[in-house]
């Protein structure tokens, strides 16, 4: 099967700043492929060349066999897109939202089910000035799905929601992915990119830094923590020889007859390696 | 074509139930009439005064509707990043447009006819006595406005300011182009302001048209500045209109 995404070396400069510097990968049919960083990292740039929204100045770039600086006709036919900030007609209701979309694609799918989908039925009659925030973005997920989508864009699709609301978006997503419908998410949460994605990229300052699944991501860390406490203070040793400074921790503890209290050893999560990859200072 | 067509239902839609928007496009040139009509007296120039009003608040109307209308239609509709959405859909940008310019075109047919009924009924206004000329008008004024409305689309760049920006155009064209009244004894500066507004030329075809029976084409000269001056809103809007939302 041919990739949905495939970008080699995209570079974009905004005036003196280089938003994106050779910036490469691949997202498989089918896949949730997370583009996680910073903010100004180059999440953004890279899903608004992809969506066609941007040129890029150097690279390559195709998406579902097209040329995205082009974004023919045929294209958008088959991508969905949920932009980070978008209002749609406040006097519309929401089962006429998406009617309107549904009716600027040649097979979209069923307005209801789609609603249904998103778990917007109670509201379908409901004009969207009178939705939450977290129904409007429900709604515009339902919009970026109504046309039948094989590939989805979703920069940010949680940001701002509550925990209950997020947690309902991304049973949203897996259902989508069960669907067989590939998507590329950006997303600066740790967790949501380790729920959802199948492989991550890490951008940093316009690069990408690592990539690979969430559990690769994590195995790539040679770092092991060790937390115990000492006349109750938290030690913490950060170690890549495990094994040799747990032993000999322990045998010191045994040879005096002490405790090591609340001894913890734990691998690093997403969040610890993506905090080592980004540095403490580029990640807010 | 079914595309437009269902594009066109939508805009329409947005329009009416958008009530601040229907109450300044739609009501407030009809509003200006009633009043205006109450307190002018019989005659303006040898012509009804509720006639020559008509004819004004028409062209105010035009302006109105397809200038600052349709600039703040497109521009608050850019800034809020709907534009930048609909890019991502299969709809052709050139139906889109079409389908917004008609969607004008049919808020101001009903609005012209809403002014005749509202003179015929209140003023004992005249009706036209060219109506296939009065049509043909409608379709002139929303043609000059809507170009010089999308070319406004592309030089705003916030949608805080839209409205003030396009009524600081508005109201004073239409006041120096005579639509609330006349403008003989106005000091020669203001005339001379006057006489390049594309405002001014069009009530020329206006008056023709609905007191005179003249067809459109009547006044060459008119005609050449009403159209030249929507052409140089559509060459702006050429170079610059953006779907992308300006502001960040």
């Amino acid at each position: 099967m041919a990739p949905a995404i495939v970008v080699d070396d995209l570079r974009k400069s905004y005036g003196a700043v280089e938003a994106l510097r050779g910036v490469s990968f691949e997202v498989a049919e089918g896949e949730v492929f997370g583009l996680l960083g910073p903010n100004g990292a180059g999440k953004t740039t890279t899903v608004e060349i992809l969506e066609g929204y941007r040129p890029r100045d150097g690279g390559a770039a195709s998406v579902l066999g097209h040329d995205p600086g082009q974004a023919p006709r045929a294209l958008r036919e088959r991508v969905g897109v949920v932009l980070q900030q978008s209002e749609l007609s406040a006097f519309l209701t929401v089962r006429e939202t998406h009617a309107l979309y549904a009716g600027y694609y040649a097979r979209p799918r069923d307005v209801d089910e789609v609603i249904e989908l998103v778990g917007l039925t109670e509201k379908r009659d409901a004009r969207v000035k009178t939705l939450s925030g977290g129904q409007k973005r429900r709604l515009d997920l339902g919009i970026a799905l109504v046309g039948n989508p094989d590939l989805v864009f979703l920069d940010e699709p949680t940001t701002g929601f509550d925990p209950a609301a997020r947690r309902a978006a991304w049973e949203m997503i897996r259902a989508l992915r069960s669907l067989g419908t590939t998507i590329l998410l950006t997303t600066h949460y740790l967790d949501e990119a380790q729920q959802l994605a199948d492989r991550v990229a890490v951008l940093r300052r316009g690069e990408i830094v690592r990539i690979g699944t969430p559990a690769e991501l994590i195995g790539d860390s040679a770092l092991t923590e060790i937390r115990y406490r000492r006349g109750g203070e938290v030690v913490s040793v950060e170690t890549r020889e495990p094994t040799r400074v747990l032993h000999e921790l322990s045998s010191e503890a045994l040879a005096s007859g002490e405790e090591l209290e609340g001894l913890e050893v734990r691998r690093p999560s997403l969040e610890d390696v993506y905090l080592e990859l980004v540095g403490e200072e580029d990640a807010e | 074509m079914s595309a437009l067509v269902h594009q066109l239902r939508f805009e329409q839609k947005v329009f009416w139930r958008s009530r601040e928007a229907a109450v300044f496009v739609f009501i407030f040139p009809l509003l200006l009439y009633a009043l205006l009509g109450s307190v002018y007296g019989d005659e303006i120039d040898g012509e009804a005064a509720t006639d020559v009003l008509l004819a004004g608040l028409f062209g105010y109307g035009a302006a109105n509707t397809a200038f600052a209308g349709l600039a703040i239609t497109l521009v608050t509709r850019r800034e809020s990043g709907v534009l930048k959405r609909l890019r991502a859909t299969p709809l052709q940008p050139t139906t889109y447009l079409a389908a917004v310019l008609l969607s004008t075109l049919v808020t101001f047919a009903l609005q012209a006819v809403a002014l005749l009924a509202l003179g015929g009924l209140a003023f004992d206004a005249s009706m036209p006595e060219n109506p296939l000329g009065f049509a043909g008008a409608i379709v002139l004024g929303v043609a000059c406005f809507a170009g010089l409305g999308v070319g406004a689309t592309s030089l705003i760049r916030s949608a805080e300011g839209v409205s003030a920006v396009v009524n600081v155009v508005v109201l004073p064209m239409a006041f120096l182009s005579g639509s609330f009244g006349p403008t003989q004894d106005f000091p020669a500066v203001l005339q001379a302001i006057a006489d390049v507004l594309p405002l001014t030329y069009f009530l020329r075809i206006v008056n023709g048209v609905y007191l005179e029976g003249d067809s459109v084409f009547a006044d060459p000269t008119a005609l050449l500045v009403v159209l030249a001056w929507g052409a140089a809103g559509v060459a702006i809007a050429l170079r610059r209109f953006g779907w992308m939302p300006r502001e960040r």
